[in-house]
């Protein structure tokens, strides 16, 4: 009856909410420890206040449970208890992120060599088209030098070998109107190094020649088609070879071709 | 799991034991916290706070003290009240009176548990307004008897015997 009495009395849940003075709580606890009934008692009164208080807990979030754990450094408890669940779905996950990795790697390739490969072609386009620029200008140039030829306003002069070259020969297309002369110098060979042709009008009588100009960068003219200066009069053309940048007077001993007009 | 199987494991310093004392306690604590605190992100923090004093201090605990609900209970009022106090302890003295836990479920949706809250909710409706006053002022703010006593102006002797019978109330509904 004793007992009955002490648990209506109301204090075995002051006990629990943690009310008590600390004489009474160890009264209360010696209590317990000596009458089952009197800790049965305790134990549902505190899983019918956990039950309510917990039933009116707001929302808090997962990430507390997180926070906490982490500040007790207990972090990794978690990750060792994962490692024996392994399932399919984690493996599937990795191979998947494998092959898309693979995938990604193979597609940069791909891309890789497909860049290269126009690169490839747009070099070879400009060179082509270089190639292009190229044959035109030659194209042009023969055009040119066709024109000149085919020109029936221009008298043509041919120069003979002379004595230091009998083999040599060239051309000379003079238009007396406009007075411009057009040198064909394929039949004379590569000037030696240091040493250009200069291209001579001559009046014969008495012998004047008059420099009409230097057969420049001999070597490089495909056509040997070269245009030089105007020439007012003339009644002979002549080539001599002189020294780099020519000479006043010509060097007779050089004369490698004359022609009379 | 019962609190004894439970202490075992806390003594042992089992890192498991930690997320058992979580998963049975934290709602108890965090409404209780809620109550006293009120602000969300203030009652999370000494939520954590809570936690970690429990685990750091787990040794200080003894049986002969009282029960081991009732130890963590302590701390989370304590923790609460003095994170009140660093802030503007007239103010938060204030709203420590205006309302009650079942605020705690007016004011919110996001109940945990929400199948029980509500079965208890329904339950709340039915107990007596001083049931759910003396409740409120006992065991979440922690009144003392003298207290409680002054506020619901009740005679000090059947403070006792008053929640006493509020709570068989509720072991009845939950059968407990």
């Amino acid at each position: 009856m004793e007992t009955k009495q002490y648990i209506e009395s109301g204090i075995l849940e002051l006990y629990v909410y943690g009310l008590l003075s600390e004489a009474e709580n160890l009264e209360v606890a010696e209590m317990a420890k000596k009458n089952p009934a009197i800790n049965d008692e305790i134990i549902a009164i505190e899983k019918a206040i956990v039950a309510l208080s917990s039933s009116f807990s707001p929302f808090h979030s997962v990430a507390n449970y997180e926070k906490i754990k982490a500040k007790l450094e207990l972090k990794h408890a978690d990750v060792i208890e994962l490692e024996p669940s392994r399932n399919w779905s984690q493996y599937m996950g990795w191979a998947a992120a494998i092959i898309l990795l693979l995938g990604i790697g193979y597609q940069y390739n791909q891309l890789d060599q497909t860049s290269n490969k126009v690169t490839t072609t747009t070099i070879e386009k400009v060179k082509l088209e270089k190639d292009l620029n190229a044959l035109q200008l030659i194209n042009k140039a023969n055009e040119t030098s066709l024109a000149v030829v085919r020109d029936s306003k221009n008298t043509v002069v041919a120069l003979g070998g002379q004595a230091v070259a009998p083999e040599s020969f060239a051309k000379v297309y003079w238009n007396k109107e406009t007075k411009v002369v057009y040198v064909d110098a394929a039949g004379l060979p590569e000037p030696p190094k240091g040493m250009v042709y200069q291209v001579w009008a001559l009046k014969l009588n008495p012998l004047t020649p008059t420099s009409i100009g230097l057969l420049e960068k001999f070597e490089v003219n495909n056509q040997k088609m070269f245009v030089v200066n105007n020439a007012e009069e003339a009644e002979a053309f002549g080539i001599t070879l002189e020294p780099a940048g020519g000479s006043i007077t010509p060097t007779m001993e050089q004369l490698y071709t004359l022609g009379k007009v | 799991m019962t609190q004894d199987e439970l202490l075992v494991l806390i003594y042992k310093k089992d890192e498991k034991a930690f997320t058992h004392l979580y998963d049975m306690y934290s709602k108890s604590l965090f409404s209780v916290i809620k109550v006293l605190v009120k602000n969300t992100e203030e009652a999370e923090d000494v939520l954590q706070e809570v936690f970690v004093k429990i685990w750091k201090n787990i040794d200080s605990y003894h049986e002969s003290k009282g029960r081991f609900y009732t130890w963590i209970l302590n701390i989370a009022r304590n923790t609460s009240i003095d994170k009140l106090r660093s802030k503007n302890f007239n103010n938060s003295q204030k709203n420590l009176s205006s309302d009650n836990f079942v605020h705690l479920f007016e004011d919110s949706n996001k109940v945990v548990n929400k199948i029980d809250a509500i079965g208890i909710q329904e339950f709340v409706k039915k107990l007596k307004p001083k049931c759910i006053q003396i409740i409120d002022l006992l065991f979440f703010k922690g009144y003392t008897q003298q207290e409680a006593s002054d506020e619901l102006e009740i005679p000090l002797g059947t403070v006792k015997t008053h929640n006493r019978n509020c709570i068989n109330d509720l072991r009845n509904y939950l059968k407990v």
